[in-house]
């Protein structure tokens, strides 16, 4: 576990000393969501009708962003062969970067978004779950996001190549997350769509990690 | 197993293939006959749906196909992974078009259908979707494993993608029964037994071999020239 808390120590080191970074990952998660009243119009119920979709896609567009640097650094500076050789499971490691790709944009995201959803005329409870199910489900996006970053490490178009690989499998997370807002309107149990948010959080929790341990071998190679 | 260690290496895979493959074209071509006759001609048509519901000669098979090729994909993946089977990143590199091609016909002659039968192109249910995210999941396995200069990081990352993905298969086997769909539910492979008249369910299996039949022949085709072209690269950057 001391791997596990170095590396996430390391990286959040990092992103502290360059915090640009990361700003630049969140004012992009600001100016997409605001883009889409002004290219919709300002019709209050149009907008409170979208609002929850349109900040579940901003925010996964936006995780999308930040993802291809998560294993491009160490990979390119020779730390990524570093990590090849510790002793700690290489598991492990992916796991302590996406946790430290969680708390730079899951988070603030998680943060941002009720803030926001108030700007799309959305309810105090409403603004409460989406929060709650922003909370449950940006863990999904940079675990599966974290896969199609170490799928394609140092691949051409990597960019773009990851995100049509990690979109089409956060799609079950963006569904659940934004129909869970819905539930306020229709009546459905909410909690049933956050423990669903929380079901799949915790399928990717527990298979993402070796399907990138083994995308990062084979890159090392 | 054995047959599997025996059609490794790529010159008798190609021996294999060159002498299976006059039969299962004339094999194709009479299923498909056969098959079309049946499906065309002699089956009835639907006292709802009128000559539409023929379209499901089509469409069904096609989506059979299309989650079993990707099945295809996992295991050749696997393969690839576990085993380091010499032909099974080739393999894999064939079948993914051809496997995407039939999700995408299974997509339009579902669309096609449903102007008639539903009122609408399209809908976003459950196995609609689930279908277009395997759709999605094929261009990422062609993309991926394109994606690299050294075509071995290439294969085998494609092959932890098809691995991934399979979780995909069951979610849209199962879509009908999970959610309230407008796709109707399963009335084929059923615990109980396929639901729908044998005057239409033998012509509709009859089509699925064929294209089966059809899907085999094109992966084989591909394969060789996978292997052929796997060849041509080692030879320009040997010389």
């Amino acid at each position: 576990m001391t791997g596990f808390a170095a590396l996430l120590t390391r990286d959040l080191r990092l992103v502290w000393r360059r915090p640009g970074d990361v700003a630049v990952v969140l004012a992009f998660f600001v100016v997409a969501t605001v883009l889409f009243p002004l290219g919709i119009g300002p019709q209050a119920n149009i907008l409170a009708r979208i609002a929850a979709g349109v900040l579940w896609c901003t925010a996964l567009f936006a995780s999308m962003l930040s993802l291809d640097r998560l294993f491009a650094a160490d990979y390119e500076d020779g730390s990524l062969d570093l990590l090849l050789l510790a002793p700690w499971p290489l598991e492990l490691a992916a796991l302590a970067k996406c946790a430290a790709h969680w708390i730079v944009t899951g988070l603030p995201i998680t943060v941002l978004a009720p803030v926001l959803g108030a700007a799309f005329g959305l309810e105090g409870g409403a603004l409460l779950a989406l929060a709650a199910t922003l909370l449950v489900g940006t863990p999904t996006l940079s675990l599966t996001g974290g896969l199609a970053a170490a799928l394609t490490l140092g691949a051409r178009r990597g960019g773009a190549l990851l995100a049509l690989l990690a979109l089409p499998l956060c799609v079950p997370t963006l569904i659940f997350g934004a129909a869970a807002i819905e539930t306020l309107m229709t009546g459905e149990d909410l909690l049933a769509h956050l423990a669903i948010l929380a079901a799949l959080a915790l399928v990717a929790l527990a298979t993402t990690p070796w399907a990138m341990a083994a995308a990062l071998r084979q890159a090392g190679e | 197993m054995a047959d599997l260690h025996f059609l490794a290496n790529p010159a008798r895979f190609r021996r294999f293939s060159q002498r299976v493959m006059p039969s299962l074209g004339f094999a194709t071509v009479l299923a498909f006959a056969v098959g079309l006759y049946l499906a065309l001609l002699q089956s009835p048509p639907d006292y709802q749906q009128g000559e539409t519901v023929r379209i499901m000669f089509v469409h069904v098979p096609s989506a059979w196909l299309s989650m079993g090729g990707y099945a295809l994909l996992a295991v050749l993946g696997a393969s690839l992974l576990v085993w380091r089977h010499p032909l099974a990143a080739l393999m894999a590199r064939a079948a993914a078009p051809v496997g995407a091609c039939f999700a995408l016909v299974c997509l339009a002659t579902g669309s096609l259908w449903g102007r008639p039968m539903w009122g609408t192109y399209w809908v976003w249910d459950a196995r609609l979707t689930s279908m277009l995210l395997l759709f999605f999941l094929y261009l990422g396995h062609i993309a991926l494993s394109r994606a690299y200069d050294d075509p071995d990081r290439g294969d085998r990352a494609a092959a932890i993608l098809a691995l991934v993905g399979v979780i995909n298969l069951p979610i849209i086997k199962f879509s009908v029964d999970w959610w309230n769909t407008l796709h109707q539910p399963a009335s084929i492979t059923r615990l109980e037994g396929p639901a729908i008249h044998p005057t239409i369910l033998i012509p509709l299996l009859w089509m699925a071999g064929s294209f089966l039949l059809l899907f085999i022949l094109l992966v084989l085709v591909r394969t060789e020239t996978e292997i052929d072209r796997r060849r041509l690269e080692i030879a320009e950057q040997s010389a």
